[in-house]
């Protein structure tokens, strides 16, 4: 039997959005915190978050295989999504460009005006996190759409995402090739169209990363 | 901008104390609950499962009747005793090297043409990066096709040129070869530039002063552009390393039929090696999880490695930092 692609493409597009939203946000909200917020602690945690960039996934992949199948997770989406919410790169990402982009004048004012601790953040800190943080939707977006470890390992082959889904049209005997080919564009298309109109602001955003990191 | 105002209405004393306090909490509790989400999802998806894998790495352990009874160092002593384990690590080096060296350098000399005075200069950066958005798999399907045995494009250029036909799925080096060049497809242009962003941070005296010395294009390049490109360089091997030595959606889906890894262990890595062993054939996560661990402390092993050689490479004009 061989698994056609279409439908497929469902579960990469609805994970890859919400993904890269609540990565966006929660990155985004810890970002702020390291860069304008003074709190006990604030250099060392940051150090730690960058520390943890080191561990490799594979690492982790067996006993975050059994957790989640305690869970009764494993072939959900939600086995996908939860461990890719909020990353280091993310933070540390958000971090710098906050500390930079962000005048601690404007944080104080809205402080002095009375706003709470959050709405500073949500009425000051987001909106000059913008271009950045677009930027790294857009990382984040890519990242989920190409990924194939993990999804292949905890999905079932019934709901897979688009990577997975393309990896079992190969792994029959009788290899259609032009299935295998129209899968491959299928899959490739809507990056293509992405990155025809964001390619500009990729290219910016990989250099910018670069200088700062 | 918010526009909220302080109270202005006369108020109790204690309410004020009250709200007082809360204002005080806000700004005490605010940051740490904000940076709460990345730790506890760090201990949940990363610490956890980190130290899990040590205490899994332990014991017998079966996906579906799960632990076993204790068993030391035995899961390591069993994977130090695999002919399999050996070839992997083999593989794994020979891998990272054949794809980490000729893609730096050839990002090294990208990064350089593209720092030149090149007109439409958004449309070759945009051009390198392209590779960067094709899914692995993707690019992994296309190529593995490209380097087929009869019927591939490559053999058959080979052929057309009079040359012999190379076992790309059969013999270990060309087919490592083969791996690494989709590996180098996708990571290449990436490097570029970053590399390339390292060396428009380069001041453009240096290389004026340079020349009033009477240095050529090519002294220009080892004495100023690489020295001052160290702190670039360290970021792109380190992540190179990290990167490389894990690779998996490559050696995994380069030759589908039978055992991941090729026949004879002719590609196996180690991240495939521990797939094959936790899910693909005996399903035994004490092993895997063992696997785990010799990867993890290879991967920091080469990095150091790396460091130290990156810093001598480029020490003699070091002075420079960001």
């Amino acid at each position: 039997m061989r698994p056609s692609a279409s439908g497929r493409r469902f579960s990469t597009a609805s994970l890859s959005r919400p993904l890269s939203r609540h990565h966006v946000f929660f990155s985004t909200l810890a970002g702020y915190a390291f860069a304008k917020l003074r709190f006990r602690g604030n250099k060392g945690l940051f150090i730690f978050v960058i520390a943890t960039t080191a561990v490799p996934t594979q690492l982790g992949v067996v006993p975050l295989f059994i957790v989640m199948s305690d869970l009764g997770w494993t072939g959900t989406l939600g086995a996908v999504i939860v461990p890719s919410l909020v990353t280091a790169f993310g933070v540390f990402w958000m971090t710098q460009y906050l500390s930079q982009a962000l005048p601690d004048e404007l944080v104080e004012a809205g402080r002095v005006d009375g706003a709470t601790m959050f709405q500073t953040f949500w009425y000051i800190g987001f909106p000059a996190a913008r271009p950045a943080a677009a930027m790294l939707a857009l990382f984040t977006f890519i990242a989920t759409w190409t990924n194939f470890f993990w999804p292949f390992i905890v999905l079932n082959p019934s709901d897979p995402t688009l990577p997975v889904a393309l990896a079992r049209l190969q792994a029959n005997y009788f290899v259609d090739y032009s299935l295998v080919l129209t899968g491959v564009l299928l899959a490739t298309l809507p990056l293509l169209v992405l990155f025809i109109f964001a390619g500009r602001q990729l290219v910016a955003g990989i250099m910018q990363g670069a200088v700062k990191g | 901008m918010t526009t909220s105002t302080l109270p202005s209405k006369p108020r109790s004393p204690r309410r004020i104390a009250f709200s007082q306090t809360l204002g005080r909490w806000d700004i005490k509790f605010s940051p740490y609950l904000y940076i709460s989400p990345f730790f506890l999802l760090f201990a949940i998806v990363g610490l956890f499962p980190l130290l899990y894998t040590g205490y899994v790495s332990l014991h017998e352990w079966d996906p579906i009747g799960g632990q076993g009874k204790f068993v030391g160092f035995d899961n390591f002593a069993w994977v130090f005793g695999q002919r399999q384990f050996w070839l992997a690590l083999r593989n794994t080096m020979t891998i990272f090297l054949l794809s980490a060296v000729p893609q730096i350098i050839v990002a090294i000399l990208i990064a350089a043409v593209l720092d030149t005075n090149l007109r439409a200069k958004t449309f070759w950066r945009m051009g390198v990066l392209l590779p960067y958005i094709v899914m692995p798999v993707a690019v992994t399907l296309i190529f593995s096709q490209m380097f087929s045995q009869d019927y591939g494009f490559i053999n058959n250029l080979l052929a057309h040129f009079g040359m012999a036909k190379i076992a790309w799925h059969t013999d270990v080096l060309p087919s490592q070869i083969a791996i690494a060049t989709m590996v180098n497809f996708r990571w290449t242009g990436y490097n570029a530039l970053i590399l390339l962003a390292g060396m428009q941070a380069i001041p453009r005296d240096l290389y004026e002063s340079a020349s009033l010395d009477g240095a050529g294009p090519a002294r220009r390049f080892f004495s100023i552009t690489i020295p001052q490109l160290r702190p670039t360089l360290i970021f792109v091997i380190i992540t190179a390393t990290i990167g490389g030595l894990q690779i998996f959606d490559e050696p995994r889906l380069f030759d589908t039929g039978g055992l991941p890894g090729g026949a004879s262990q002719q590609w196996l890595t180690l991240t495939v090696y521990l797939y094959n062993v936790g899910w693909f054939q005996s399903g035994k996560f004490g092993h895997a999880a063992a696997i785990a661990w010799i990867l993890f402390l290879v991967i920091v092993a080469i990095g150091i490695v790396n460091v130290l050689i990156t810093r001598r490479i480029a020490s003699n004009e070091g002075g420079h930092k960001r």
